[in-house]
């Protein structure tokens, strides 16, 4: 139980820095994915099973936590297709520092085109074509700065919480 | 050691997530105004609300610090007494912008609703949504406990800011005007002209208002402002409140109506005090004349 509060604070941390901080280092509106950065930490350390329960569990928290005013569950579905993907391809991102950036590169694609595409079908009108192709490169480009930084942190955060060696993958 | 099993389970607990979250979105966008998904976010908010706020508070002498190292004592009080001058030649309704100076941003605030006779709450910006969810909203750090509630008016000393959409004990989201979700009634300062202002959901800070004219054979003009024409109790927006400029409009020749492109008064980048306007103190026909003295 201790555990699930830890990554749960985690998550908090993330969102906050997320809301407070970058807004004011914020390039055209657009800020780090922390929240997603620390799913995806996550399905390096403890696969696709994990990463999508706490990517589901974290993107609620994005959907419901202020200043959030859209429809709820539309990150929830982008962070556990996402962290799933993650898990997948974790063996790769574990051996290689360029696979683990590649990855967070491909599941920030992929996350925010999601919530896009699922902001267009229930005709959301903030979601423009024109937009959603600026904000979709910036996004990746920000996550993969980061993610040096980050991603360490949170892989390291998730291994003392989880203490048995990393799963061997056949 | 990773199995066949455990890859199946994998996938069936991936199925399981995104049916759940496409319920959680059916439920939400189904439910119209009074979504079940509410009160769950209400009860999100008072406890992450309170986190964001306490960052904010934190981290607000670092921010304060950047003002020290920019800007020039002298060049700093000459230009406080330039604003003042600037602030007296201009309407009473609307004040300089850009003090760095909290304290009398707060004063500035607060007489603008004084003046108009409103009963505020003043709240800090603590939160700001990111462009990658294609809102425009912040969080405030007052919430129900002062007497917030939703679809209040939100202001500052340049303008309206917006409305409140939901509030937790010490927290409360604020609909900014300029996003795509928000409409807002409003008035032509010459002709008095009644309109429609909607948000174009501009994600980098150069938002602009599209305000249509109820009566087509309006002529909105360059330059000329914009308040809100209230509505009856002040809920959602008190009546008065400047909004901003008209920067171009675009006629349209073949069913001669004209659309106004307005530029907001608030610099929505930069937002820090804001009013929360909590009840009208004063009689309808008070604020009435506020809007028209512009």
């Amino acid at each position: 139980m201790s555990r699930t509060a830890a990554a749960l604070a985690l998550l908090v941390a993330a969102l906050t820095l997320q809301v407070g901080l970058f807004p004011q280092l914020s390039i055209a509106g657009v800020v780090p994915n922390l929240a997603l950065l620390v799913v995806i930490g996550a399905a390096i350390v403890r696969g696709p099973q994990y990463a999508a329960v706490l990517g589901f569990a974290a993107g609620l928290m994005v959907d419901l936590a202020p200043p959030s005013d859209h429809v709820a569950g539309r990150w929830a579905l982008a962070f556990v297709i996402a962290g799933y993907l993650a898990g997948l391809v974790r063996r790769d991102a574990q051996e290689s520092a360029v696979a683990a950036i590649a990855t967070v590169a491909g599941c920030s694609f992929v996350a925010t085109s999601l919530f896009a595409l699922s902001g267009l079908l229930l005709g959301d009108d903030g979601v423009t074509v024109e937009r959603v192709f600026t904000v979709v490169p910036l996004g990746v480009l920000y996550d993969v700065l980061l993610a040096p930084v980050v991603l360490p942190l949170v892989i390291a955060a998730f291994r003392r919480l989880d203490p048995r060696p990393m799963e061997a993958v056949r | 050691m990773r199995n066949h099993r455990d890859d199946e389970r994998a996938r069936t607990i991936l199925v399981l997530l995104v049916l759940a979250s496409i319920s959680v979105i059916s439920i939400d966008a189904g439910s119209g105004s009074d979504s079940p998904v509410d009160p769950v976010r209400t009860a999100t908010g008072s406890v992450v609300g309170p986190v964001q706020s306490g960052f904010s508070a934190a981290t607000r002498p670092m921010r304060d610090l950047g003002d020290t190292f920019t800007s020039d004592e002298t060049l700093r009080d000459e230009n406080t007494a330039l604003e003042k001058e600037n602030a007296e030649l201009r309407s009473r309704l609307r004040s300089a912008g850009a003090d760095t100076a909290r304290a009398s941003e707060l004063e500035r605030v607060n007489r603008v609703a004084r003046e108009a006779g409103f009963e505020t709450v003043s709240a800090n910006v603590v939160g700001y949504e990111s462009a990658q969810s294609f809102g425009r909203t912040v969080t405030i750090d007052e919430g129900t406990a002062s007497g917030i509630t939703n679809d209040m008016t939100v202001l500052n000393s340049d303008g309206l800011v917006g409305r409140v959409v939901d509030a937790s004990p010490n927290n409360a989201t604020v609909l900014l005007i300029i996003d795509s979700d928000s409409v807002v009634g409003g008035r032509l300062g010459s002709s008095m002209e009644l309109g429609f202002l909607t948000g174009d959901g501009d994600l980098s800070g150069d938002a602009r208002l599209s305000m249509d004219a109820l009566d087509e054979t309006a002529k909105p003009e360059k330059g000329d402002s914009v308040v809100t024409w209230g509505s009856r109790k002040g809920v959602p927006y008190v009546a008065g409140v400047p909004i901003g400029e008209v920067a171009d409009v675009d006629t349209d020749p073949r069913n001669q109506s004209s659309t106004a492109r307005v530029e907001p008064y608030v610099d929505f980048s930069a937002l820090d005090v804001v009013t929360v306007v909590v009840g009208s103190g004063a009689s309808d026909d008070k604020t009435e004349a506020a809007g028209e003295e512009r």
